[in-house]
């Protein structure tokens, strides 16, 4: 308000208003930048505070923190990573195996083959998916997925035994590595599908009038130009859900029966990953206890951190591909 | 496709082949699979949550603490959950938007495209990245371990602003980039330094798009349940105060509930899973209902 009297009344008050503009000015620029260092600090700060914390834990281990397949930082002091980083990997690997394929289709429906006028409600439908909160989903895989995926499990353990993933004796079913991956893909579903969608939405219409001028089905041009072209933004995409399957916490800490065990079986009750260990196990930590588990959350964090930074790399690549709303 | 055809047959170049036509009708056949494998649980989620949750969606849930209730005890509620819940949202908000947004002119009226805005532009895309059990262990580290602080709503309100400022950012930054170049310029014609036509112009004529942005962050830090439990902590009274003593979040009290073993928790639990959901939906539907009914005044 000031500013703008001095400045009409011209005269001898243009000097004083205009160094009170360029005072306004210089602070609303170190105000932006301020805020944008902020943010790199809060990066930094999250390291810094996770590495500081788990020292203590880490010099009072025990055991090996890379290879003891034991948690048991509150009584023996004896914790190691291994067992709940393979379930991290494997439960998320599960989540990307059955989610990515699902959400290229999803992504293709919405970009190719939905009505026009459709396809917009329709893409917010999926969209709905990831509004749904991660707490909901760990009752719902308690309540309904771990009983209804029970049947199939028996029939593929029956059937196909003797691979690996689907051997096992006795138990079958439950809450199981299967039952937590389920999960994991219906919740990056929709982060994968937005990607995607955006990407083949962004092939350009000459590369496919061109093959459609050839003659080419539908399906032969999202095969020549729609997917070639998406090809490096899938991937990236893929990976970005497989960083939010890692890190995904309260879902699979309801799901999972936290067992320390390294294997392969997926039908069988077990199954445990670093977030689970922590929302279980952080009520009754002690101060060794606490920083053992922040220990674990600091691997999570730098394996969450290379796998987003590598799929942001592919994106940026292609800067087209922005992927900024996921 | 049939014009096409009988054009294709009547030029004698062979028409399509029946295999490419049944592969062409396979694969859209399993596109429209896929669409209705993903439909599948979100209807799924929705009637379970709503037929389980119904039965205890009422007045006493709603105004009402776990305070006194025993372990066996039907009734009691998630008053104290629902309060925490706005106040450590709101002050999540309080801290983020005001960053997140400078952060977003500072991409886009200062950065230019140098390497610290590079640098900041790459890594509040890692930051999305962050797993909000990450977020929670660090405010768990810096605010409680290192500085010695109890456990309190504004904990979780930090942890809980670690994850929406990234958001916040990338939508704030899409609406400013949005904003035609010919505003600002006809700002600085009549002699408007850059910082009045920012606050004046600039942020205005993006107003409502930044408004959708942060509601959809609010969103999706209402129900996030791992920082709250690593900072807030646990509590079945009533504490209005975010800055001093344990609070209750909604989701937090949702993965309490669903942990106790008893019939009438696992019914609070599945209420408590209503009342988020709809919350979370309402915030959702709002936010797209903003960015719709601001939509077709772009073309005017």
């Amino acid at each position: 308000m000031a500013i703008e009297t001095t400045t009409r009344g011209g005269g001898p008050a243009t000097r004083r208003s205009a160094s009170r503009r360029t005072y306004g000015e210089g602070l609303f620029r170190y105000v932006s930048t301020g805020a944008g260092i902020t943010l790199l600090g809060i990066m930094a700060a999250i390291a810094v505070f996770l590495i500081a914390e788990a020292i203590p834990a880490l010099q009072a281990n025990k055991g090996s923190f890379f290879t003891d397949l034991i948690w048991d930082p509150n009584g023996s002091q004896v914790f190691g990573i291994g067992a709940l980083a393979f379930g991290t990997v494997l439960s998320s690997m599960i989540a990307i195996f059955i989610a990515t394929p699902i959400a290229v289709g999803v992504a293709l429906f919405i970009s190719h083959y939905a009505p026009r006028r459709l396809a917009g409600p329709l893409g917010y439908l999926i969209d709905l998916l990831a509004a749904v909160p991660s707490v909901v989903y760990g009752l719902w895989g308690l309540a309904f997925l771990v009983p209804v995926l029970r049947e199939p499990s028996q029939w593929l353990n029956d059937t196909f035994g003797w691979f690996p993933l689907f051997a096992g004796e006795g138990a079958i079913g439950g809450k199981t590595m299967l039952a937590g991956g389920v999960v994991l893909a219906i919740m990056i579903l929709p982060i994968i599908a937005a990607i995607a969608r955006e990407i083949f939405l962004q092939v350009p219409k000459t590369n496919e009038e061109a093959a459609l001028a050839l003659g080419a089905t539908r399906w032969e041009v999202i095969r020549m130009a729609v997917l070639p072209f998406g090809r490096p933004g899938v991937i990236s995409a893929a990976m970005l859900g497989l960083g939010r399957a890692m890190g995904e916490t309260i879902a699979v800490a309801l799901i999972f029966p936290a067992t320390f065990d390294i294997t392969f079986r997926i039908l069988t009750p077990h199954g445990n990953s670093i977030a689970a260990n922590i929302a279980n196990g952080f009520g009754e930590a002690t101060p060794i206890g606490r920083g053992a588990l922040i220990a674990s959350g600091l691997v999570l964090f730098v394996i969450t951190l290379l796998v987003n930074m590598a799929a942001r790399m592919i994106i940026n690549r292609r800067k087209e591909f922005s992927g900024a709303d996921s | 496709m049939t014009l096409q055809q009988e054009a294709v047959r009547s030029t004698a170049i062979q028409r399509i082949s029946t295999g490419r036509r049944i592969k062409d009708h396979l694969v859209r056949g399993l596109v429209y699979l896929a669409f209705a494998l993903a439909v599948v649980p979100l209807v799924s989620v929705l009637w379970l949550v709503i037929s389980n949750g119904m039965a205890r969606f009422d007045l006493e849930f709603l105004t009402h603490s776990m305070r006194g209730i025993g372990a066996r005890d039907a009734g009691g509620g998630a008053y104290h959950a629902i309060i925490g819940t706005l106040e450590q949202v709101l002050l999540a908000s309080l801290i983020s938007v005001p960053i997140g947004l400078f952060t977003a002119i500072y991409l886009v009226e200062y950065g230019s495209g140098g390497r610290l805005s590079r640098a900041i532009s790459f890594f509040v895309d890692v930051m999305t990245g962050v797993p909000s059990v990450v977020a929670g262990l660090f405010v768990l580290a810096f605010w409680i371990l290192v500085l010695g602080m109890p456990y309190s709503g504004w904990a979780g309100a930090m942890a809980l602003s670690v994850l929406m400022m990234p958001t916040v950012v990338r939508s704030a930054e899409e609406m400013l980039r949005l904003v035609p170049n010919d505003l600002r310029e006809a700002s600085y014609a009549l002699g408007v330094p850059k910082w009045r036509t920012i606050v004046k112009v600039v942020l205005p004529t993006a107003f409502t798009g930044i408004v959708t942005g942060v509601m959809l962050a609010i969103a999706r830090v209402a129900g996030e349940t791992a920082p709250l439990l690593l900072t807030v902590f646990f509590t079945d009274s009533i504490n209005n105060n975010p800055f001093s003593g344990p609070q209750m979040g909604l989701p937090l009290y949702v993965f309490d509930q669903a942990g106790r073993p008893n019939d009438t928790a696992i019914d609070r639990a599945w209420t408590g899973a209503l009342t988020l959901i709809l919350i979370v939906m309402l915030l959702n539907l709002a936010a797209r209902l903003i960015a719709w009914w601001r939509a077709p005044a772009k073309g005017r």
